[in-house]
């Protein structure tokens, strides 16, 4: 009935005593907390700046694919990584968001919307992804009048109304699990094959008020004043079809959050930060980990992973490479 | 009825609630019949005033405490405002139970308004000191969301530093008929002077940029 997640801002005066810093993480999810816990273990002068602890992970209902842990639910997993971020006394800069960061000769100026500047040697954008859009017609004007992006947050308007919900991967079936208590019927429509893991699709086999519609692409999402349904296009018969729903809950994956380096950095055409074998960006010194970067596969164990070996890179960097003062 | 909270729960709120400066008072109002959960809100709040002796819990009719009702501007049931400890109203107020991700932010609310120091950057403190004018915010949350009461508790630190500020959560289940009229299907959706809407959970720079706008 309780779910906690009691935290106490770190006031911006303590993260303002530190003149420079040898590493500064943007970004709270897997990638940043567990960079910060490796950081810190080496000895390095770490922070951490965040709007919202957790990341993506606040989106999930239940994970069951973090090894050690069987199904654990999202808010949880993070809430024990930052207990341990925090049990190594790194300051967190909470509430905030990053304007700009730039580059002054081999350090990085950070601008945060409190209105401060704060310097680094080294910085780790985690700052992860949001939620694809789907890029069709009605999409936005019914976004929050029908059109939600977060199962968890938004279940419990769809009680007894029919939902569709988008998308062919482990979230869209997580998706539908998640509306399973709510509401009366649900549609899954996705534009070719599942490509969820098998374990979750088993689980869709007795949800008897499921209708699913592969090989089917959404053309458009209509309504009045809210969303009264959506026309898509059946792929075999090449006919376009209108299903009316409530809702339209959309889980299509991730666009990166790039926006702060992709004009220094290299990036790919979905503007996904490439990255080397050590999570450096093709600017020294800075690095990307987690849902941000080109790795294809948008996993939390990967994202935690990615973020340690940050650490240990920029801990190697410093070593070996960094010059400034 | 059995209790909300459990040991461990209990421990947990116990341990948030420690850094209580001073004391708080908590009015709460409920009506006779038809309030669903207006029991429900009553026997939280009596619990976590077990677990700090700062706290002190008052319970008032809609229907017959008149005065108090105008006071706190109070429209509908179950809903409590949060008193500092020379019981003034500083506009903190909750509209349904604050239970599942809620918790926090009325765990926020009960330490803040205790005094202990809100940690803003000066600029915030006073660019916020500026308005002037009075603002109404709503936020409006479920209890399954994790991003709403971040939300809330920062809508909250706004009315608690300027008191032409008054910040109410509002959980959208139990107030459907309001939910409606604001078109809330998605949360947190956060509704200022009944006419202009924002929806997530922004830094207190961003939330504070659109009431300068007004």
């Amino acid at each position: 009935m309780f779910n906690f997640s009691i935290d106490k801002k770190t006031q911006s005066s303590e993260f303002d005593q530190i003149k420079k810093w040898d590493f500064l993480v943007v970004g709270g999810g897997p990638a940043g907390l567990n960079a910060a816990l490796y950081a810190k273990r080496k000895g390095l002068k770490v922070g951490i700046i965040v709007n919202e602890i957790g990341g993506q992970l606040n989106n999930t209902t239940w994970v069951d694919n973090y090894i050690g842990f069987s199904m654990i639910e999202g808010e949880e997993l993070s809430n024990k990584f930052l207990d341990h971020v925090k049990q190594l006394e790194v300051p967190i800069l909470k509430g905030v968001y990053v304007q700009g960061i730039e580059q002054v000769k081999q350090d990085f100026n950070v601008s945060v919307s409190n209105g401060k500047e704060y310097t680094t040697k080294t910085l780790l954008l985690a700052t992860g992804g949001e939620p694809r859009k789907l890029g069709v017609t009605g999409e936005k004007e019914f976004t929050n009048k029908g059109v939600t992006y977060c199962a968890t947050c938004d279940a419990p308007f769809f009680k007894d109304k029919h939902v569709i919900v988008a998308g062919g991967g482990n979230s869209a079936v997580e998706g539908v699990i998640d509306l399973v208590p709510w509401a009366s019927k649900i549609t899954l429509v996705h534009r070719s094959q599942f490509r969820a893991d098998k374990i979750l699709l088993d689980k869709l086999n007795d949800i008897d008020k499921l209708d699913i519609h592969l090989e089917t692409q959404i053309i458009s999402v209509v309504g009045n004043e809210q969303m009264t349904g959506i026309q898509a296009l059946d792929k075999h018969t090449n006919e376009k079809k209108l299903i009316k729903a409530d809702g339209l809950l959309i889980e299509i994956g991730t666009e990166a959050n790039s926006k702060l380096i992709k004009d220094i950095v290299e990036t790919n055409e979905r503007e996904e930060i490439k990255v080397d074998l050590n999570q450096m960006t093709s600017v020294p010194g800075l690095f990307a980990a987690g849902d941000v970067t080109e790795q294809p596969f948008k996993q939390i164990i990967i994202s935690a992973a990615e973020g340690a070996k940050a650490a240990l890179a920029v801990n190697q960097y410093l070593i070996q490479i960094y010059k400034g003062e | 009825m059995a209790n909300l909270l459990n040991e461990e729960v209990s421990k947990q709120i116990k341990e948030a609630l420690s850094p209580m400066q001073n004391e708080i008072t908590m009015v709460l109002f409920t009506k006779e019949s038809g309030c669903n959960t207006c029991e429900e809100t009553e026997q939280l709040l009596t619990e976590v005033k077990a677990l700090n002796d700062k706290i002190s819990v008052e319970v008032k009719d809609i229907d017959k405490d008149k005065e108090d009702v105008e006071k706190y501007h109070i429209t509908d049931v179950p809903t409590f405002v949060i008193l500092d400890d020379n019981k003034k109203y500083k506009g903190v107020k909750f509209q349904g139970i604050p239970a599942g991700h809620e918790i926090n932010s009325f765990l926020s609310a009960m330490v803040f308004m205790s005094g202990l120091d809100l940690g803003l950057d000066q600029k915030i403190v006073e660019r916020l000191s500026k308005i002037t004018k009075p603002i109404d915010i709503k936020v409006f949350v479920t209890l399954s969301c994790p991003h709403c009461p971040g939300a809330v508790a920062t809508a909250h630190s706004l009315a608690m530093l300027n008191e032409n500020i008054e910040a109410s959560m509002i959980e959208a289940q139990t107030f459907q008929q309001l939910s409606v009229k604001h078109n809330v299907s998605g949360v947190p959706k956060i509704i200022i002077n009944d006419e202009f809407e924002l929806v997530g959970n922004h830094p207190i720079d961003a939330f504070l940029t659109e009431l300068e706008k007004i």
